[in-house]
This record gives structure tokens, sequence and C-alpha cells, in this order.
């Protein structure tokens, strides 16, 4: 998953809105007059439209950035910052809401072109593209930018995507491998200096997201320095760094090699001269300066904090100056089936007609924070269908009757006990699991709270298989967001029961052939018509049989300052697109 | 200075040792030294205060069921009704207090705040007593030994002092309760978590009061009773608990008095960095740790946990200062 960049404590930060991205503004899309500010004006509108070039757009970043090396980070905020000085093969269209989720072709002349059965994928390099020294971008660089990002003990924050699909044939990457040349690595073939073909170990229909990751921007190999290539990354996109000091800050100027003619499918504006990135600057700080238009952006994209959150909904002044966006994003809890009674489908299904799902709600902060979740799939992610098999609309406070009569079901008329986790250092699910705790204790399942720092916790507890036995975690707080906007980049990391290790688990929980083979076929899809179903029938499954207890479909609020143009929210990455912003 | 007459003014109101002896024949013969503490200690009203303060806590605390039963409502109870939906703030001023509650309210789940400071001084008065007892015993028992036998074993146990004082006690305690498993002897969930913080405070507090016991039984050690006793045939163990520990007292009674408000800070440092007792148990630390996310919107939220432990610690030391004044009027 791509991960979202909440500092210890934050957790509140996550969201704001009365109405959301989704629904309420009937705005008509870009152009006209909307340059007045207005509560939600940059949810599927650009605000302050303008194409005046010039100025400095300053960002800062609560925390820093797991790597600026393109091949080597995981962050949406990262993911969508990168575009300024990378171009990966082909990319999410800079446009409001919905319309991101559009690949389009970046460095490639177009989208790429499978195989009859998906194995093979073709992709063709645009001509004229040259790096910020002038030299001219080949193909055997992005195989070169590929393969570096395969070694995993060197640069460690990407996705292994590529290392799943790819036919590797035991290749290990540039730096384990001491070849430059690659002549062992024949999962990408490059015939001529501008064509790549891939070759997968099995077919995946939805290969265009692999080409959209920043690790297929191109890395010249001479120029390459592993681990310290984040100091200066070679760029390729309209800005290049000026000066980095890593930890602190770094600073951007515009890339003169960078040619907007060779660049016409993704809506990149480049409007400001300069762009300034402050790092690890405190978030109540930087909310803060936001108001007082002392900075532009805040990069992490995960909003305001909760108690600016407040603050900003309650005076009508800056409630004009901020955004809900809706994220693609869902707050659940995953039961643990090894942990006695939740073998029992029945104990399980108990529990989610028990909570209180209104007062789930409320842990994130209420309408603001989100929407009360049915199943698995957000909203956002195109295709998804609303699920709704334990009354979450009919009785929103929970049916303590049916609860009871599962109970009864599982041979446990009386309740039992059990265990909830949580990350310690995350408020919202804090409150989820008092919450929990509270309902529950209505139909008699007595719980403990127990608290795990959320850096190990996916390592060292809740997430590691023997652990959550032991200690009899029944109920484990957690969350998670979409890599991209479509089914598999949602459900395969938490349902697919092969992804499922010993420590360090995203799946907590799902082992079902039944969905493993569903999830086969959604990859050899190509149609996708008729994958989006296959996924809605995957998600259907997971609540029937009742793995996960979804909670809050995620929201936070984004606060845009007066000077900004060219705002709005990009589904692709529910944050504000920064390859488009512009100051006045 | 230049004041002959003042001087001789203040001559005239007798120090109260002198008037004590001076006047009212009874006064003369037989009042213990607990006797003499008690009337100095009358007179200091501000220690007086300090002491109600204590004991009317102590009852709260001890009451706390029957209390919030008819002053509040259930320490964890919910209560939406009270908080906004989509601010998550309580309704109404000053953080929702009403009659009903009289505090106000939690935001987001709208938990009352009157019975959540009202079983918190449960938590901290229990952690504070038994980590205060746990250092009184181990610091007295060590100064005494180290202080009396002298040699090698009082080298021995002042290095041992060193260490212990030199240890990061707050590093220790976070990394302890993080790597705890979840059942120790029998003890799970709060209790278990009740008896880390215990140790933890009690363990490693030990060598304060153990170095002033240690001075004290060096110098007792050399006073004429207990070269009489010696001479007389008495052994160690009757010297130590006859002839030095009740000279003792005192400063250990005084000491501990002190001792206590700064483990009550102690265990609400711990809540408030999120490694004290378990959620949902309300304890001051832990409420003002999560006041501080609100202060901007809700400002009140602060108040309820804040001021019971500023109260609480405040007359601990009132008291406690009031107890050494009239103890030992020249240890000022």
């Amino acid at each position: 998953m791509r991960v979202t960049a909440i500092a210890a404590g934050l957790a509140f930060a996550m969201s704001l809105s009365a109405c959301g991205s989704g629904g309420g503004d009937d705005g008509d899309g870009g152009g006209g007059d909307n340059a007045t500010p207005k509560y939600n004006a940059g949810v599927n509108n650009v605000f302050n439209p303008s194409d005046k070039k010039g100025g400095t757009l300053k960002f800062a970043n609560d925390s820093d950035f797991d790597s600026l090396d393109p091949g080597d980070t995981y962050y949406g905020y990262s993911w969508n910052f990168v575009r300024n000085y990378a171009r990966s093969l082909v990319t999410f269209k800079s446009a409001p809401g919905a319309k991101s989720n559009e690949l389009v072709p970046d460095l490639a002349e177009s989208l790429g072109k499978p195989s009859t059965d998906a194995k093979t994928w073709t992709y063709k390099l645009r001509e004229g593209i040259k790096y910020e020294d002038g030299t001219p971008v080949k193909s055997e660089d992005v195989k070169y930018a590929i393969a570096r990002s395969l070694d995993k003990d060197v640069l460690v924050n990407g996705p292994t995507y590529f290392n799943d699909f790819l036919d590797l044939k035991g290749y290990a990457g540039p730096y384990k491998d001491k070849d430059k040349t690659m002549k062992k690595f024949t999962a990408i073939e490059t015939p001529d200096d501008r064509t790549l073909i891939f070759h997968l170990i099995k077919p995946f229909s939805g290969f265009d997201y692999l080409a959209m990751l920043p690790s297929t921007a191109p890395v010249p190999a001479a120029k390459d320095t592993g681990t310290k290539y984040k100091e200066h990354v070679i760029s390729t996109g309209p800005y290049k760094f000026e000066k980095n000091e890593l930890g602190k800050q770094f600073t951007m100027v515009r890339n003169d090699q960078y040619d907007p003619k060779t660049d016409p499918d993704t809506g990149r504006k480049a409007l400001p001269d300069r762009i300034e990135v402050q790092l690890n600057v405190n978030q109540a700080d930087i909310d803060q300066r936001l108001q007082s238009g002392a900075l532009d952006v805040a990069i992490s994209g995960v909003g305001v904090q909760a108690e600016t959150r407040a603050k900003i909904l309650n005076d009508p002044q800056l409630k004009q100056f901020a955004d809900s966006a809706d994220q693609a994003r869902t707050w659940f809890t995953s039961f643990d089936n090894s942990v006695k009674p939740f073998d029992n489908i029945h104990c399980r299904k108990a529990v989610m007609y028990a909570v209180d799902k209104e007062g789930l709600l409320r842990a994130y902060g209420g309408s603001s924070g989100g929407q009360i979740a049915t199943n698995m799939m957000p909203p956002l992610v195109p295709g998804s269908k609303k699920i709704d098999l334990y009354e979450a609309k009919d009785k929103p406070n929970g049916d303590i009757d049916k609860a009871k009569q599962e109970l009864q079901e599982c041979g446990q008329p009386n309740g039992f006990t059990t265990n909830i986790s949580y990350r310690a250092e995350r408020e919202a699910e804090k409150a989820t699991a008092e919450a929990l705790q509270q309902s529950l204790d209505k139909v008699g399942i007595k719980t403990e709270l127990k608290a795990y720092p959320q850096s190990d916790y996916g390592k060292l507890y809740a997430g590691k298989k023997d652990f959550s036995t032991k200690n009899k975690l029944g109920l484990r707080v957690y969350g998670w967001g979409s890599d991209w906007p479509d089914g598999f980049g949602f459900l395969s990391q938490i349902t697919d029961s092969r992804v499922i290790r010993d420590a360090g688990n995203t799946n907590f929980n799902v082992n079902d052939p039944e969905i493993d083979a569903m999830i086969d076929k959604a990859l050899g899809e190509l149609d996708e018509k008729a994958r989006e179903p296959i996924w809605v029938d995957i998600d259907k499954k997971v609540m029937e049989n009742a793995y996960y207890l979804p909670t809050v479909w995620a929201r936070q609020l984004l606060y845009r300052p007066e000077r900004l143009t060219n705002v709005f929210i990009t589904d692709a990455y529910n944050m504000y697109d920064y390859t488009t912003l512009g100051v006045q | 200075m230049t004041a002959p007459l003042e001087t001789t003014g203040k001559t005239a109101e007798a120090p109260p040792e002198v008037t004590l002896q001076g006047a009212g024949k009874k006064a003369i013969e037989g009042r213990s030294l607990g006797q003499i503490a008690w009337s100095r200690l009358r007179r200091d009203r501000v220690a007086l205060a300090g002491g109600f303060i204590i004991i009317f806590l102590i009852i709260v605390a001890i009451a706390a069921p029957l209390v919030v039963k008819l002053l509040g409502h259930p320490p964890n109870e919910f209560h939406y009704e009270k908080v906004d939906a989509n601010t998550s703030l309580p309704i109404g001023p000053l953080g929702g207090v009403s009659w009903d509650f009289l505090f106000g309210v939690e935001p987001i789940n709208g938990r009352d705040l009157f019975s959540r400071v009202v079983y918190g001084a449960q938590v901290s008065l229990l952690i504070a007593f038994l980590a205060t007892l746990l250092s009184v015993l181990l610091g007295t028992i060590m100064g005494v030994i180290s202080g009396y036998f002298g040699g090698w074993v009082d080298a021995v146990i002042s290095r041992l002092m060193d260490i212990f004082l030199a240890f990061p006690l707050l590093l220790f305690a976070l990394a302890l309760v993080g790597a705890m498993p979840d059942e120790v002897l029998g003890l799970r969930g709060y209790w278990l978590r009740v008896a880390i913080i215990v140790f933890v405070i009690g363990f490693f507090n030990w060598p304060y009061i153990g170095r002033i016991v240690r001075g004290q039984t060096l110098s007792l050690r050399e006073r004429e009773f207990v070269d009489a006793a010696r001479s007389l045939g008495a052994r160690s163990p009757y010297i130590l608990a006859k002839e030095l520990l009740p000279n003792l007292a005192a400063p250990i009674l005084v000491y501990s008095t002190l001792l206590i408000p700064t483990n009550i800070l102690f265990e609400a440092a711990l809540s408030f960095l999120g490694v004290g007792v378990p959620a949902p148990t309300a304890t001051w630390g832990g409420m003002l740790n999560t006041a501080t996310k609100w202060y901007q919107v809700d400002p009140w939220f602060m108040f309820p946990p804040g001021l019971a432990i500023f109260i609480t610690v405040l007359a601990f030391n009132l008291f406690g200062d009031g107890l050494r004044d009239a103890l030992d009027p020249r240890g000022r």
C-alpha cells in the first residue's frame, strides 16, 4: 500500500467535511469563474484556474520523504510530487476528481500494448526526451531504473510489484549482479533505443499501473550512485534539484531541457519558477503557517490536525479555504480466526451486528472524518459497490437482537472474552477500540484493550501470526489505503492468502482458496468492464464470511491558502495535484 | 541592622520551644517527640490545610463508586448526545459543563470528566502510595545497613546507589512497559500494568531515601546511647531495630510525604507518554495527554485533570514541608 505519512499522534488528522468529494458540489468542472473562495471549491473542480507563470511555491512536510529517489519511495504524496522531476512510462492524468483515475502516457507514446494472454507488454518511448544535462533518454535507462529498484536490500522502500510479476529467472538487480549491461535481466527487452518489452511470470491485465510506478522513471546507469542517488536525482521532468539538504529542505528550479511538447497528455502545468520544500516541520506549525499564508501546501496530504479541523469548520472565514477530500482508504478491524471463538463464523457475525457503526464513525471525527463503511472497497475505487450485509443503514447503532441470535448459534449465548489491539500513537484507533469495547459489552462480549507501537504493529505484534494467536488478539484495529484506484490496488494485499507471511502482514486474516482463485481470474481479465465485478464479488465474499469488520471510509480536510492557483483534489492521490499548482 | 528596638521586640516573643519549657508546669515533664511535633504542626495552618486536602482526596478515591453514583455517570460510559457529531466537540459552554456533568464531557465520546477525575484519583494515589512504600522499605533497609556496618558493605551499597541514581528512569520505564509480556506471575492487564509502574517508580527511587538514612545512621551510630547499648552487650539487630530506627522515623516520614507527589507526577508522566495504565481506565496523566491535543478548540478539557494533579501535588508538598518543620525545626 502507499503508506500515508501520518506522524505519531496525528492520526486524528484524518479529515473532514460535511459532504465530501463524492457528493454535494454540483461544480461543472474546470473553466468558468471558480475563483471565489468557497468550502469544497477544490473538490471536483479546478479552483482559481490560471496559466500565469512565476513565483515560488512553498511546501512543508511534517516528517521526511522515505526517499527522493523515484526507485525507492512508497508514500502517496511522494508519488504525486515526484512527477515534478521524474517521468514514468505512464501516469495519472492531472485533472480534478475522478478524471484523474485515467492513466495517460508520459514517457511512452501510448499505454502498454499487451499480448493476448496479458503476459507480454510493449511500450515505445517518445522522441526528444532529455535529461537535465541534455543527454537523450534511452529505453535501456528505463530498464536499468527498474532493475535497480528490484534490489530491496539497497533500495528498501518501494513496492515489490516488479519483483512479483516480472519473469526474473533469479536476476537480483545490478548491484548484486555487478553487470551494468544487465545481460541476465531478460524480463525486459530493449530491441532499440525507444522500445521496451516486458515479460511477466503470470498474466496481469492491469500492468499499466506498474508502468505508472515512479521506479519506471529512467536512471542513467553511469550516474547511479545507489542509495546516494536521492541526493541528486537526474531530472526528466519540468524541475531539477538546485540544492538538497537531506532531512532539512530542498529547492528546485526549472529544468531547461524539459520540452512541454514531449508532454502533451499528462496535464502538467509547471507554473512556479521555483519550488521550496521544508522537511520535518511540526504539524501544528504547518497548520498555522497555512492559515497565515506563509506556506502554500502541506505536502503530506493527510490534512490538518483534528483540533485545527474543528477550528476551521467552526469559522466560516476559514472554512471557505478548506476542501474535504474523500480517501481511497478504509479503516477496519480484522478478526483473528485462530483466536477462539472467532473460528466460528457466527461469533464474527455477532460482532458485525453488535457494533455501533455511528459510534465508530465518531472515533474518526464524525461525518467530517469519513462515512460509515459497509464493505471493504471504498467508493472512490472505480467499480466498487456498497454491500450492506449487516444493517449499517437500517440499524446504524447496532442490532443487539441479531447479535444475540448469532451468539446463540455460535454456542456462546452469554458472550465471551477477547482482546482488542490498536496502534498506540493513533488517537482515532484508540477511540475506535474504546467504542468497540462499549458496544460489545452490551451483548456480553468482554474485551481488554492492548496498545502496540505503530512502527512494529505489523512486524512484531498484530501482524505477526503467532504473536496474535498467543496473545489472543481477537480484534485488531487497522486500516488500508489503495495503491492505485482499482480493485487489485486495494484488495490484493489484504485478501490474497498468498501474501500472508509469518510476520509483517498486511493481510491479517483472509485465507480462503475461493478468494485466491477469484483474484487470479481478475488478474487475467483484460476487459475492465468484466474485471470490476470480479473485485466486487471478492469484496462481497469477504463480507459474507465476516473476515473483516469495515468501520469507516476515510475523509480529510485540506487547507488551500488564498494565493494558490489551479488547485484541485485528484482522486488518484486523494490530495491536491502537485504538478499543476501555481501562485498569484 | 540599625533597628535595635525591633530586635528587642522580637526577642520578647520567645521561640516556641522556650515558651513551652518556661510556661505551664506540666509541659516540662514527659512530652514525647510526637506531642511536640503535633503542637508545632497544629499551629502551621498551611500544612494543616494541605493535610485536610490529602484526607479529602483519600476519602474521595476510596468512595469513588459512591461519589460517582451520586454526582456523575459511570466513568467509561459514552454520551454521544453531549458531543457534536461533526466537530467532535462537547455541546454547550465550558466544555459541556452542566448540573448533570459537573466538569463537562470529553470530546468525541462524551465521557463524564467529573467521574473520570474521581476515578483517576484512585489510580494516581494507589500507585503513588505503593511506589513510595516500596522505595521507603528498600531505602531504609539499605541505608541502615550501609551506614551502620560501614567498610566494604557501605562501599558496595553506596556505589549501587550511584548506579541507580544515574539510571535513565523514564527511558527504562518506557522500554520495560513496551517489552512486558501479557501475563506475569498471574497478573494480567490493568493490574499487571499497575504492578509494573509501581515497581519501576518504587524500585528506582530508593537511593534518594537510602542516602538520607545512611547519613543519619552514620552520625547516630557514634552517639553515646548506641555505645551504651553496645557496652551492655546488645547485638547489632537489637541496636538497629530498637536504638536506631526510632530515631530515623522522623526523616523517613518527612521524606515519604515529599516523595508521594513526585511519584504522582511520575505516574502522570508515564500515562502522558502512553505507557501508563491501559485504556479506557481514567488516569490524570492520560486525560491530560488527550486534552493537549484539543487545547485550541476545547481548552476546558485540560482543567479538570490538570487542576487535580496541581492541587494534589501542592497539598502533599505543603503538608510535607510543615511536617519537616514540626519534626526537625533546625533542618530547614
